[in-house]
């Protein structure tokens, strides 16, 4: 019920790194002087490829509601085949945004009165070095050139920090890519 | 330095900032990702401690209870029926005075099998001698974690550290991790005057006689009674010791003066809801929300569950028309075990106020903040008018 905060929904599948991708924008958010971040996953069993969903709050002041989010402002979708399984535009609030990962360009996607931003992560990734099917960082790139809510330096410095010892580089890389390859489609 | 972690995590820094030294436990959901951490901290060195995996919560109990008779600091978590399988020990672990501190994460009890949150395990055992602390956040989480330690050595008493399964436990946000040096000066290591020694070898805890008798040095040893009355006399103390300890992390650490209830917007309130855990922060956009339409209306979080913090609640509430009372279990066949204490503090006071009880959120059923505010409007609007048993929200059958 307050204003003040901006309610991100992260769809993806078990495996998939939808939480690590939301953590990694909070730890952004609150360096960016968000001082209210919270982040709360899907509560209870979770099951590889099955799809799950991660709630993002965040604010300048701190949060005390951890209810998971039911009216996004946005929504993040790492993998377009959950279109045919999950209604992520559920409870999206009137002029919100999609973010999605997928291949055919923005002009194939629609979502009633949306804002749809559209890029192939999962290309991207693989440009940057990165195995198949690695996708959550480069959807924080998409993420960040698509919402303007936290700046991709800091975005990129967060990953690094997250992904250390894990390919740093070719992650940061892969939300560079996205970000210069993200295309935005606002409905007349 | 501010992280952003989940509640888990910061429930197992703090055990690493206040080096534990034993460390048994049993994983079971939610408490899982807390022992897991702990293992990794042993295990890579970061505690030096001894991480003792065990079959069950039995075993996990009973193995602190001998660690901290043999005179170190022993940690163990658990969550749900975890906590019930532990009871005979919990029990035991208070008669022998025994300063080990868990945590809950709190979870519903099954049958039928929920992992969800409430917090009937807990409130379950609030008739052991634990002493309960409750957090409503991460920091609180860490935080009441380094002061249990304390509180727990200062009394001679085990403390329990509570916070609700998945929303807090498995959420993340930011907190500051206090530094370690700090942590050192305010929690001195565990020396206790009696413990195991092989080198000085003693009883402990043997079979006590119904009447006091001569000890072995001559001098008249308390029977069972005696004991127990001690017990019951320095758990009451213990409200004055915490706030004491509360005091001295504050002027360490710059947070606290929350130590036994946590109010806001009560002082000039003429409704008070109360309740225990993360749920009296989710309040507070409620209470903002009716303050803008100049209801005047406060949520207190009651801290420390046992003891009962009964003088600091009947201060909260003097004055005040009706106090709201929130749960997430019950004393079934009764009432909110949270209602009818405040209820029993109260009964001496003068200007009574009304008080109402709802029970909510069981199994982990969803709390909407429209629901609560519907619950508070009605109890403002009609504050005479309610019966003396719970409404129960959100029941769609």
């Amino acid at each position: 019920m307050r204003k003040d905060i901006i309610e991100i929904r992260w769809h993806g599948r078990g495996g998939q790194g939808a939480i690590t991708a939301a953590k990694i924008v909070a730890n952004a958010a609150f360096v960016s002087g968000y001082k209210g971040v919270v982040m709360a996953p899907t509560f209870g069993t979770e099951r590889r490829g099955a799809p799950v969903f991660t709630s993002l709050k965040i604010s300048r002041e701190k949060i005390y509601d951890l209810s998971p989010i039911t009216t996004p402002d946005m929504v993040i979708v790492l993998d377009h085949s959950l279109l045919d399984e999950v209604n992520v535009t559920a409870g999206l609030k009137e002029n919100g945004l999609v973010v999605l990962n997928a291949p055919k360009p923005v002009s194939e996607y629609t979502f009633d009165g949306m804002r749809v931003a559209v890029s192939d992560v999962t290309k991207h990734a693989v440009e940057a070095g990165l195995p198949p099917g690695i996708v959550n960082s480069g959807i924080i790139g998409a993420f960040a050139k698509a919402s303007g809510l936290v700046d991709i330096d800091v975005l990129v410095q967060a990953i690094e920090d997250e992904f250390s010892g894990k390919k740093p580089e070719k992650n940061a890389k892969a939300a560079r890519i996205a970000y210069e390859n993200t295309e935005l489609k606002v409905p007349k | 330095m501010h992280i952003i972690e989940s509640g888990n995590v910061a429930a197992a820094t703090g055990v690493k900032l206040a080096r534990a030294q034993v460390i048994a436990a049993y994983p079971i959901t939610p408490q899982t990702p807390l022992t897991e951490k702990l293992s990794e901290f042993v295990e890579s060195g970061a505690l030096k401690a001894e991480y003792i995996p065990v079959e069950s919560e039995h075993s996990a109990m009973a193995v602190c209870i001998a660690a901290s008779t043999a005179g170190t600091r022993a940690f163990t978590a658990t969550s749900a029926n975890g906590l019930l399988y532990m009871v005979e020990q919990l029990h035991w672990a208070v008669g022998a005075r025994l300063p080990i501190v868990m945590c809950v994460a709190n979870r519903g009890i099954g049958a039928p099998w929920t992992v969800w949150n409430d917090q009937q395990d807990t409130i379950s055992q609030r008739d052991a001698g634990w002493i309960q602390i409750y957090a409503n956040d991460h920091q609180q989480i860490i935080d009441a974690v380094i002061k249990a330690f304390r509180l727990a050595q200062t009394v001679s008493i085990p403390v329990m550290v509570c916070y609700d399964g998945y929303l807090l436990s498995h959420t993340y946000m930011p907190f500051d991790v206090p530094e370690q040096s700090k942590v050192d000066s305010f929690l001195p290591a565990f020396a206790p005057t009696h413990f195991l020694d092989p080198e000085n070898p003693g009883n402990f805890n043997t079979v006590t006689l119904p009447d006091i008798r001569p000890g072995v040095d001559g001098e008249m040893a308390p029977g069972y009674i005696e004991i127990r009355h001690n017990l019951h006399q320095d758990l009451r103390a213990t409200l004055d010791t915490f706030v004491e300890i509360d005091k001295a992390f504050e002027k360490e650490f710059g947070r606290g003066g929350n130590p036994l209830v946590e109010k806001y917007r009560c002082d000039d309130a003429d409704f008070v809801a109360v309740c225990i855990g993360s749920l009296s922060y989710q309040l507070r956009d409620v209470i903002d929300i009716m303050r803008e339409n100049d209801v005047k209306i406060g949520v207190m979080g009651v801290q420390m569950y046992r003891p009962f913090p009964d003088k600091a609640i009947v201060d909260a509430l003097r004055g005040k028309k009706c106090a709201i009372v929130f749960e997430k279990a019950l004393s079934y066949g009764n009432q909110g075990a949270l209602y009818a204490d405040i209820k029993a503090a109260l009964y001496t006071s003068e200007k009574k106020p009304r008080i109402h009880n709802y029970i909510l959120g069981l199994g982990g059923r969803e709390i909407k903040t429209q629901q609560l505010l519907d619950a508070l409007t009605a109890s403002c609007t009609s504050p005479d008018t309610f019966e003396d048993t719970p409404r129960w929200i959100g029941l769609k059958l």
